[in-house]
């Protein structure tokens, strides 16, 4: 065999570590940690007692094993639950407080903060580590009374907001990693959007993990109020590290009568090494409900990095003709695993979802879609579509997958479309043959796999999600 | 143009191409026939720079040794080959499949790559030449493509991409007479006096419209015999089993 150019293999990007001085919670898991935490962040007395209760629940649960990928166990009393740079133990008033190395990470990153660097159009929430360092263009969704600041901040300001829905959609006691999440969170977005406005601007949070031993345990709450939009895009990355580190997060999102949410992943955490050593466990809880009639919940997700991703963005369909929506991509390279998909609840009447889900699986990555669509007995006239495709490359790699369907209602429409396909050297000889090289060919192909998830992006991110979709993969044929 | 030295190629160990030798100069057609297994694809497989083949002797195509270079940069200097079984690639729209395929060539050759509305135009006026329906090029690369649409869609990437050296692997297979007429009149259309072409065919009637300057007969790796058009038109009446 002639492996000509078969074994490039790009370093991951964001592989770096910025040297800040901390400061961090004691390690382990216990009561003393929760009241660090609430503690640090100046947090009101209710919102103590609800992480409190959330670790007494949690000790009477196990964390669940049906999963496909499997993983050593965790010894969460070996881990540190908040670290924060040390220049934040007051937060920043303005972009000239913040150190500079952090400032510096952020370019970097390809996320300026500063003023006349910001993203055009684009309104940025940075979480480091376990607090949100920045966010941009505060003022002029302020004018339209849009609130877009970090859950710490709205836990403070936004009282009433944030006891009415946090837990509202994943409820307190709803599975291990969710509990964790509910005593220990530390950082995420908060965003509300008043009655019937349209948010201007794409909201975004960047969210990075620099330290090393931590967990990283975000937090995020979307409101849209009554006839209002808003699009919102997260991205992550993380150094390299030989040690595994743990992500779980919660993100909860509320649409109301005739709201619309539109939430875009992409999701770059470090992978681990070719040889699967270290990387990020991605186990994180996504949930949205469409409690009003006619609103709708759209996920679009790009699943690239991670050692495991572990996840399920799902939708309940709770008022009348409300609609669900799940775009995913899921790539799989070296030894990386997904065990991912999405889950459908349709309880009201005229239901739609839709699932589009595409797995890319590589080296010797196993890549899993597992969804729930599920039809209760008063949705009359509901649907879902479902389509699942996987491509695999190479002979080492796996694609499962795995549809539940539950349906008590006579009067709904399912569908399924499932298929698997392979590149082959035959596929790429072609296009080498006009005139591509192995990474453009890979690209092209694997692009055009992706195409119906990739156009639901928001424009500014399409672009750079297609090179990761490209970078992610280089090395993986042969 | 093409220069080929006692040629000799295995796949898994098995020798095909025993010794060959051909040399194509440029404006020249040549046409290799032969019985099925005598290696013509091989050949056409070799020259291109598909993986897997043990390679021994020399090419040296239009100044350099192609055993240095890769399939994506000999197709870059100008060598195109029109495949016998073109590939299917699902969710890749034809025409961004051309355009990257001629920017990656042209950036190649220095020229400055073609922007979108440049490149519409130019690929519309090409598909017009070979009576290819416009809707072709917004669909999926070959996807639900009959054998002649495959095989025109070759033809068209061939004048789009303006190669020195056109191959051409049994192009003719699964063709009705229509589909060979049009094909055989795009290939026409391109020959010059720079342009070269290499035909693999097992029937005459392709060359009963694209006329050869040589034909070779290809036998268990060897050009056994080389002639004039009129070989075809003899080999259809006596067959290959009586050259030795």
């Amino acid at each position: 065999m002639n492996n000509q150019d078969l074994n490039i293999n790009k370093e991951y990007e964001h592989g770096f570590t910025t040297d800040i001085e901390s400061i961090r919670a004691p390690k382990g898991l216990n009561e003393d940690t929760i009241k660090f935490i609430s503690n640090i962040k100046k947090e009101p007395k209710w919102m103590l007692e609800w992480r409190l209760k959330a670790f007494n629940r949690l000790n009477s649960l196990k964390e669940p094993n049906w999963q496909k990928p499997k993983y050593p166990k965790i010894n969460y009393q070996d881990l540190y639950y908040y670290s924060a740079p040390k220049s934040f133990s007051e937060k920043p008033k303005s972009l000239d407080e913040i150190d500079p190395k952090i400032l510096e990470t952020y370019k970097k990153l390809g996320i300026p903060l500063v003023e006349q660097q910001r993203l055009n159009g684009i309104a940025v929430d940075a979480v480091f580590d376990s607090v949100s360092v920045a966010t941009t263009f505060k003022e002029e969704l302020t004018k339209k009374g849009i609130i877009f600041c970090s859950i710490s901040e709205a836990i403070q300001k936004h009282p009433d907001l944030v006891k009415k829905y946090l837990g509202s959609v994943i409820p307190l006691s709803d599975h291990y990693f969710a509990t964790l999440n509910s005593a220990v969170f530390t950082d995420g977005s908060f965003v509300y959007i008043p009655p019937n406005t349209r948010c201007p601007m794409e909201l975004s949070t960047y969210f990075r993990i620099n330290a090393s031993e931590t967990g990283q345990f975000e937090r995020t709450l979307i409101i849209a109020d009554k006839g209002s939009y808003v699009s919102y895009l997260e991205g992550c990355t993380a150094p390299m590290r030989d040690e595994n580190q743990l992500h779980a997060a919660n993100v909860e999102l509320v649409a109301l009568d005739d709201a619309e949410i539109k939430y875009s992943t992409v999701q770059n955490w470090y992978p681990g090494d070719k040889n699967g050593v270290g990387g990020i466990y991605n186990f994180v809880t996504k949930r949205g409900a469409c409690r009003g009639k006619n609103s709708k919940i759209s996920w679009t997700q790009v699943e690239t990095g991670s050692a495991i991703t572990w996840k399920y963005p799902s939708c309940i369909l709770q008022g009348d003709n409300s609609v669900g929506e799940f775009y995913s991509i899921a790539i799989t390279n070296n030894y990386q695993k997904a065990d991912t998909g999405t889950k459908m609840i349709h309880l009201g009447k005229n239901t739609k979802s839709k699932i589009i889900s595409k797995g890319i699986s590589a080296g010797n990555a196993d890549n899993t879609y597992r969804g729930l669509v599920d039809i209760n007995k008063n949705a009359t006239n509901s649907r879902n579509y479902t389509q699942c495709d996987s491509l695999l490359m190479g002979n080492k790699c796996g694609a499962h997958t795995i549809p539940y369907i539950k349906n008590k209602n006579s009067t709904s429409t399912i569908e399924h479309e499932a298929t698997t396909t392979k590149i082959n050297e035959e596929q790429l000889y072609y296009c080498n043959q006009r005139g591509l090289d192995q990474e453009e060919a890979v690209s092209l192909i694997v692009n055009g796999f992706c195409k119906e998830v990739l156009q639901q992006l928001p424009m500014e991110f399409a672009v750079e999600a297609q090179k990761l979709v490209a970078i992610s993969l280089e090395g993986s044929v042969g | 143009m093409l220069k080929i030295k006692n040629l000799k190629a295995a796949i898994n160990e098995k020798l095909i191409l025993k010794g060959l030798d051909l040399e194509i100069k440029p404006g020249e057609v040549h046409a290799i026939m032969g019985p099925n297994g005598s290696g013509k694809s091989t050949l056409a497989n070799v020259l291109s720079g598909k993986n897997g083949y043990e390679i021994e002797g020399e090419i040296n195509f239009d100044g350099s040794n192609l055993n240095d270079l890769k399939t994506e940069e000999r197709a870059q200097k100008g060598m195109f080959l029109a495949f016998q079984y073109p590939l299917e690639i699902p969710g890749v729209n034809t025409n961004i499949f051309l355009k990257t395929s001629l920017n990656s060539v042209r950036k190649a050759r220095g020229e400055k790559e073609l922007d979108t509305l440049t490149f519409l135009k130019l690929i519309k006026e090409k598909a017009k030449e070979l009576n290819i329906d416009e809707k072709f090029l917004s669909r999926q690369l070959n996807v639900g493509f009959s054998g002649g649409e495959k095989k025109k869609n070759e033809i068209l990437q061939m004048k789009l991409l303006e190669p020195k050296l056109s191959i051409l692997d049994e192009t003719d297979s699964g063709l009705d007479i229509d589909a060979l007429r049009i094909v055989a009149d795009g290939v026409n259309s391109y020959k010059n006096k720079e342009n070269s072409f290499l035909i693999i065919t097992h029937y005459q009637r392709l060359l009963d419209y694209i006329k050869p300057d040589y034909i070779h007969v290809l036998s268990a790796g060897k050009i056994i015999k080389t002639g004039n058009a009129d070989l075809g038109k003899q080999l259809e009446k006596t067959g290959y089993a009586n050259l030795s």
